[in-house]
């Protein structure tokens, strides 16, 4: 069974792409390709001016840790560590340490200062997915991967967490890549690609709410006639 | 519900396996010493079966022939008034007593079994042989000089019919000639002692006197029975004879031989037991975790409706399936164990063993390991099996289950302190009685309430331990800080499997500390007393021969004879014995420490009295003590001086002409000798020369006693490192066991590790780091631990010991240290690997 088949697909700096389709699409798949969590059958993922497929393992390691933020859907976060020992964990891995003015500067952005102590347990699940963008901007990636950032949240926080991805964009040129199934968050996005069957089926530039809903709805009807 | 149990089991079988593992580790050494105790006493009671076979009553001398000579005996009369006897078909007249006799290399031919001489008796008139005896080769002996040698020892030695050996009878040797060689029944002799057979003559010669004999074995006529006979014998023998029954003797054999195998069943058992004690707290944390990984399916279980006894229930269950099925895997491996015990047992020398036979597998050595195991595991898993119950039906829908609560752990705390407090106390009060057997009863127990509160608080000392080795580890910071909040997550886990560690290595750095406080003590003891050059005595603590001393005077280089006699008085209302040596001999050839008194006042009625037997007595120089000599005299006794107990000289020392008439028979105990030239290979080989190379005899210089009393305490600390080894191994894979099942519950936080630039080594080392942890911080709590009981352990053994000092062997507790650290970086290999081998996307859950 193929995943994908045969996608060409290109993100631009500072950019905010949103990926989007209905499940079985492909399009957490993709993500995982072009960030180096899953390996390519044939064709090649690039980040900048680096080919994913000829890094050995460890290369690769050390590209997710460096250049790469990523944001998941739930489980994000390491329970025996502190929100700010989560957000500075890739640094830390790494060795180095954060930039302080920056950091305060993202922790202030997500609204987290009076938390930085608490462990995971302690701290909502609006809070969890802010200290995971905090973690996932801290370190300066050259681009920023989330796999359904709000699926697990309510509305108000989802739209947090939307917000500071997008003010990243606009505010620091940070690129992001996130792959959704809410119509509401793609909004967010400056551009929207439609996934289906493996393959990429639409574009859609400054997308609104409706405008990807209704698109969507387009596939459910073509799902149910074909 | 047992389908469910056993479907659960199947299912988590690979976190199980750990577990069973110990368990059956633990089943396997219980049966395995079952099975080899067993064996031996068939093939011991076996060997001996056929050694009665010819004797239906045995005449043996009673107590007044007892005190008229050294060697009882009964006469020829006695043994004329039963030939005449209708009853009786043959009467055999036996005279027995200890020959060794020397290989082809000059070394003692036995093997771990008894070194006997008897006569070979052979009937006046009908010339009928001595049924004890049957010949392969050759002819009996028939004169002095002549011996006949049993098949075994022959093959052993080489030794053909004609060859010309050397045996011992009281000390000096003597050159004889074989002239037949001959089986017997007597079952320890084949199982590896030597048996030497002279005509009766020569045989009364060496061991009683002419005419006398050390036993009358009777033959009943056909339609006698051995009831019978008896009464009829007792009826022309004297008063005092014993008598005793062809059964009754099988019967005494055979509860001797049970009472040696039983100690032996005592100290492998002991094994078993701490392999078992151990497994309990892995099993426990096995459970503990599984139950905690399952607690959404039993919330899920307890929401449908189940009873908490139920839930309770069905853990029991699982356990039960896991101790049986663990415990049957280790029969299998026990009866192993049980075939490779028998050499190693065998060079340690107590018992002799014959050849390797069948294994004997009576029932019990089936079905107690299978009780065991099944018991331990489910009392093991008792409480996380009430755990089980409390998870609430709510919990199905949330992702946390709370923990324990903090008022639990200030209960546990506040436990354990006062139990270990209680055990401390007990430990140090201990020390204080006057009765060592009440001293050795209250420490133990002492011992085990420290041990167990120790356990009880151990969680408590996680966060400090954490505390203090964090800066120690020598790693990446995050690496480092990520093992050390792993192993702070669950202290009681931590704790659990640290436990098996501490109980481990505690028990044997006690034992050796005391083992070698013990060692230094023996040498001090032996070696220090001996002012002579060297002592000489019969190996097997029998009396030497008039002979020795006119040859030892000969041999060159001697300048000086001592001689320390046994003798016997009552003294103080309580029989004794005594040491009867010539003042200058204690003065000029031994060393003895004085406690009170001294040596000056030595002399005539003025006796010197050992630190053991004064104590005991509440004696001091000066004390009168009222005697009744052996010869019926009454008279007093002073003490002269208290001397510090040694294993040179007895209890009591008194001149010999102190002593009165002395009963007839040999007495001499040991010969000190001093030469001129000190003690060195030479001089040895010149004393033994002289004494015509005896096999039997034991020339030894304060180094050799030295020596001597060091093996003993090597023995037994050999003893002590497979007790290591096991526990080490059971330790081992607790520790396996935890990490396994905790990098499974961390799977998906690895995942994001490595997702978030952590590689493969990076998780490697910190699995390796939490393992390192548990083993060193185990390691260090039981070596503390042994070290406190080890040191009260020896002082309560000083105050009969004089010459104990503390030893802390740092060598040996650092070697300790080592394997556990050992044993901590072996553990990870396999739950690191696999930690660095999970599956990025899987763990973090991708669709």
């Amino acid at each position: 069974m193929v995943a994908l088949d045969d996608v060409s697909i290109q993100f631009g700096r500072g950019e905010f792409t949103a990926i989007m389709g209905p499940s079985g699409s492909g399009k957490s798949t993709l993500m995982h390709c072009t960030a180096g969590l899953d390996s390519i059958s044939s064709g090649s993922a690039w980040i900048g001016e680096t080919d994913l497929g000829t890094l050995k393992d460890k290369q690769l390691t050390r590209l997710r840790r460096d250049r790469i933020g990523f944001i998941f859907q739930a489980f994000n976060l390491l329970p025996t560590l502190t929100a700010l020992e989560n957000i500075t964990l890739p640094m830390d891995i790494a060795g180095r340490r954060p930039d302080p003015e920056r950091l305060g500067r993202l922790i202030e952005m997500v609204g987290l200062s009076g938390r930085l102590q608490h462990r995971p347990s302690e701290l909502s699940g609006g809070q969890q997915q802010r200290v995971a963008v905090a973690r996932a901007l801290a370190s300066q990636p050259e681009i920023v991967f989330g796999d359904e950032p709000t699926g697990n949240l309510d509305s108000r926080s989802g739209a947090e967490v939307l917000g500071h991805l997008r003010g990243s964009v606009r505010e620091w040129g940070q690129t992001v890549v996130m792959v959704t199934h809410d119509p509401v968050a793609a909004s967010y996005a400056d551009r929207v690609v439609f996934l289906a069957d493996g393959r990429i089926v639409d574009e859609m530039l400054r997308p609104t709410a409706d405008g990807v809903l209704d698109r969507m709805k387009d596939f459910d009807a073509k799902g149910r006639t074909s | 519900m047992f389908r469910t149990a056993l479907r659960n089991v199947l299912a988590h079988r690979a976190r199980l396996l750990m577990t069973m593992l110990a368990v059956a580790l633990g089943a396997a050494f219980v049966c395995g010493t079952l099975v080899f105790t067993a064996t031996v006493s068939a093939q011991l009671t076996r060997a001996s079966q056929q050694d009665f076979a010819h004797v239906d009553v045995a005449v043996r001398p009673g107590a007044d022939a007892a005190l008229a000579a050294s060697v009882p005996t009964l006469s020829t009369a006695s043994l004329e008034a039963l030939r005449r006897l209708p009853e009786v078909a043959r009467v055999t007249g036996v005279v027995s007593g200890f020959t060794a006799v020397a290989g082809k290399d000059g070394r003692p031919a036995e093997r771990g079994g008894p070194t006997l001489g008897t006569n070979h008796d052979v009937q006046a008139g009908s010339g009928a042989s001595d049924p004890r005896h049957t010949f392969t080769a050759g002819r009996p002996p028939s004169g002095r000089g002549e011996i006949a040698l049993d098949e075994g020892t022959a093959t052993r030695t080489g030794y053909r019919v004609g060859d010309t050996a050397r045996i011992s009878v009281d000390g000096p040797g003597l050159r004889v000639r074989i002239t037949g060689l001959f089986t017997t029944d007597d079952g320890p002799v084949n199982a590896g002692g030597t048996l030497v057979l002279y005509d009766t003559a020569t045989a009364q010669r060496h061991f009683t006197a002419p005419g006398r004999f050390t036993e009358l074995d009777v033959e009943a006529a056909p339609g006698v029975s051995q009831e019978d006979l008896e009464t009829k014998v007792r009826k022309v023998l004297p008063r005092d004879a014993q008598t005793l029954t062809g059964s009754l003797l099988a019967h005494d054999q055979r509860v001797h031989i049970e009472a040696a195998t039983a100690s032996l069943r005592t100290t492998l058992l002991a094994f078993a037991a701490v392999a078992l004690f151990v497994s309990c707290f892995l099993i426990a944390n096995t459970f503990t975790m599984l139950v905690a990984q399952r607690s959404r399916e039993i919330a899920l279980l307890r929401a449908l409706g189940a009873q908490r006894r139920q839930v309770t229930r069905q853990v029991l269950t699982e356990a039960g399936l896991v101790g049986l099925v663990a415990s049957l895997a280790g029969l299998a491996l026990g009866v192993g164990i049980a075939a490779a015990l028998g050499p190693f047992v065998a060079s340690a020398g107590s018992l002799p063993l014959g050849a390797n036979g069948p294994l004997d597998v009576p029932w019990y050595a089936l079905s107690v390991p299978v009780v065991t195991g099944v018991t331990t595991t489910v009392l093991a898993s008792w409480l996380p099996s009430r755990r089980a119950a409390t998870v609430p039906p709510v919990a199905v829908m949330t992702q946390v289950f709370a923990p324990v609560g903090t008022r639990q752990k200030a209960l546990r705390t506040a436990v354990g302190a006062l139990v270990a407090a209680l055990g401390v106390a007990a430990v140090l009060g201990s020390l204080g009685l006057t009765r060592t057997e009440d001293g050795i009863l209250l420490m133990t127990l002492g011992a085990m309430a420290v041990t167990a509160g120790c356990v009880v608080l151990l969680p408590v000392l996680v966060r400090p331990a954490v505390a203090l080795a964090r800066p120690l580890w020598s790693t990446a910071r995050s690496v480092r800080e990520l093992a050390a909040r792993n192993c702070l997550r669950s202290p009681r886990r931590t704790a659990a499997t640290a436990s098996a560690l501490v109980i481990g290595l505690g028990l044997v750095t006690s034992l050796t500390m005391v083992g070698a406080g013990g060692q230094k003590a023996a040498d001090a003891q032996a070696a220090a007393v001996l002012k002579a050059d060297y002592v000489v005595s019969m190996a097997d603590l029998s009396v030497l021969g008039p002979d020795v001393e006119p040859l030892l005077r000969t041999a060159p280089g001697v300048t000086r004879i001592g001689a320390l006699h046994d003798a016997q008085a009552e003294i103080g209302g309580a029989h004794r014995f005594l040491t009867s040596a010539a003042a200058s001999t204690v003065r000029d050839q031994l060393r003895l420490r004085f406690t009170s008194g001294s040596l000056d006042a030595f002399g005539g009625t003025r006796i010197l009295v050992s630190g053991h037997e004064a104590k005991a007595g509440g004696w001091s120089a000066g004390t009168r003590l009222p005697v009744r000599l052996a010869d019926g005299t009454r008279t007093e006794f002073t003490v002269a001086g208290v001397y510090e107990s040694n294993s040179l000289v007895g209890d009591f020392i008194a001149e010999p002409a102190s002593l009165g008439a002395a009963p007839a028979g040999p007495s001499l105990d040991k010969v000190l000798v001093t030469t001129a030239d000190g003690s060195g290979a030479r001089t040895a080989r010149a004393l033994a020369h002289a004494l015509g190379d005896s096999p039997a005899v034991r020339i030894e210089s304060g180094a050799d006693l030295s020596e001597a009393a060091a093996r003993g305490v090597t023995r037994m600390l050999g003893l002590l490192y497979g007790l290591l080894a096991m526990s080490v191994t059971v330790a081992l894979l607790g520790i396996v066991n935890t990490l396994a099942l905790s990098v499974t519950e961390r799977q998906r936080e690895i995942g994001l590790l490595r997702a978030l630039g952590l590689d493969r080594g990076g998780v490697r080392r910190m699995v390796r780091l939490e393992s390192l942890f548990l083993a060193v911080f185990g390691g260090l709590v039981g070596i503390a631990l042994g070290v406190f009981l080890g040191w009260a352990g020896g002082e309560l053994i000083s105050a009969d010991l004089p010459g104990y000092t503390h030893e802390l062997p740092v060598g040996r507790l650092l070697f300790f240290l080592a394997l556990a650290a050992l044993a901590g970086v072996v553990a990870s290999l396999w739950p690191a690997r696999r930690a660095a081998r999970t599956d990025i996307l899987t763990a973090v859950g991708a669709e």
